[in-house]
């Protein structure tokens, strides 16, 4: 059962969760008229939620691109997302100008490997969660939370 | 891809030979922009999910069964962040209040009269923000009763394919260099800004677009634990008041000034 246990979390909380909306997503198929206002605010509502997700991705990524600095990711987000406009809002465009910009700034300043997790601002905060999914290290204070980079012991 | 649908048109006497042609039409949809994207993203989102803690089958089995990438990721860091179940629940369900109106705008398109409504309701499945943009995009160009099965034949397909990615993947991206690594995790980010601002039609699409870009960030550092629901129905709800009564209106004036 224990070892059952993360997949009934993911199940129940990924899986209904989703499906959920697409179930009424379908029912609703033909009565939500597509022009009517409560349409236009679902998806209003829907539109923020997914790019509040979105920037969180620029601005506070995990992984390979934590060490690098704001402005290059902010820059190349940005000037591809200009680019993209200019060629008449072609997605390939923009995603095209804003990798290569990120690639050409991280080879120039030479992040071959992630720098050190240190002084980060700490977003989830320490102890304020009722349950921890996998144990963080406590001895990396800074840690934003478990799934940054260095704050699993080896082998976990 | 065009004279290939012409050509096979006149098709129609044979149904089932016309629909396994159309769900194979809609198969070949992999090989599109947005799908290869995609692809590419869910090798950034093993090594995501790698770095989270999460094992391999778990991040499989959640590919599979959840399918829409921002949800998974919510759930990813909702789950590492030592969030409890409901919170996780809630916080994803308020994510996925988009899947709705994806789905709704679809479905018309999709069905015919014969359509029975669990065929849907399995399919829906399959919609996330990818399949979205290929069906609003293509499904037209289809015959009304081959829509079902061409839809099926993209949207299984591509789960199935980025399921097998992500088991494939994982643990190998460990292994490349920062430099790919980080340029695989922006790939995810920069395609939904290029192509959920390509595909909105309607202003207040926009006008959310651009709340929830500032506003996810801000929230970020004031309240961590509800960012993402603050920005969505605060800001979405501000963002569509700030359509309906402010752009609209404007363009509803200008359009009278026009017509006296």
């Amino acid at each position: 059962m224990q070892e059952l246990w993360p997949y009934v979390f993911i199940a129940v909380a990924g899986w209904l969760a989703t499906d959920f909306w697409r179930w009424l997503g379908v029912l609703a198929g033909n009565r939500l008229r597509e022009d009517s206002e409560a349409f236009y605010w679902v998806r209003s509502v829907a539109t923020a939620l997914v790019m509040a997700v979105t920037a969180k991705l620029v601005v506070f990524p995990t992984g390979a691109l934590e060490a690098s600095p704001l402005w290059m990711r902010l820059g190349a987000a940005g000037l591809g997302f200009a680019a993209f406009l200019v060629s008449g809002q072609r997605v390939a465009v923009g995603v095209g100008v804003s990798l290569v910009l990120l690639a050409a700034g991280l080879f120039a300043i030479g992040q071959w490997r992630p720098a050190p997790p240190l002084g980060r601002v700490a977003i989830t905060k320490p102890g304020g969660s009722s349950r921890h999914w996998r144990p963080a290290r406590p001895d990396l204070p800074f840690c934003r939370n478990a799934a940054s980079a260095g704050c699993f012991r080896a082998g976990e | 891809m065009l004279e290939l649908f012409c050509r096979f048109r006149p098709m129609v006497s044979d149904k089932s030979k016309t629909r396994l042609y159309w769900f194979l039409a809609g198969m070949r949809g992999l090989f599109s922009l947005p799908s290869l994207i995609l692809m590419t993203s869910f090798v950034g989102f093993s090594a995501f999910a790698l770095e989270s803690g999460i094992p391999r089958s778990e991040a499989v089995f959640m590919t599979f069964i959840v399918w829409a990438l921002p949800a998974k990721m919510i759930l990813i860091g909702m789950m590492t962040g030592g969030a409890s179940l409901a919170a996780c629940f809630l916080a994803v369900t308020l994510s996925s209040v988009r899947m709705m109106p994806m789905v709704a705008s679809i479905v018309p398109e999709m069905r015919s009269k014969g359509t029975p409504v669990w065929l849907l309701l399995l399919l829906s499945h399959f919609i996330a923000i990818t399949a979205w943009v290929f069906a609003s995009q293509n499904i037209h160009q289809v015959p009304r009763p081959a829509r079902v099965a061409y839809f099926a034949g993209f949207g299984m397909t591509l789960a199935l394919v980025n399921t097998l990615i992500v088991f494939l993947s994982y643990g190998a991206v460990s292994a490349f260099p920062p430099l790919v690594a980080g340029v695989l995790f922006f790939l995810t980010p920069v395609y939904f800004i290029a192509s959920i601002w390509a595909t909105a039609r309607h202003s207040v699409v926009r006008i959310a677009f651009v709340v929830g870009i500032v506003g996810g960030p801000l929230f970020a550092l004031i309240e961590p634990e509800f960012d993402i629901l603050y920005v969505g129905i605060g800001g979405g709800t501000l963002a569509y008041l700030f359509d309906r009564y402010v752009v609209r209106r404007k363009r509803l004036a200008a359009a009278g000034e026009g017509k006296a």
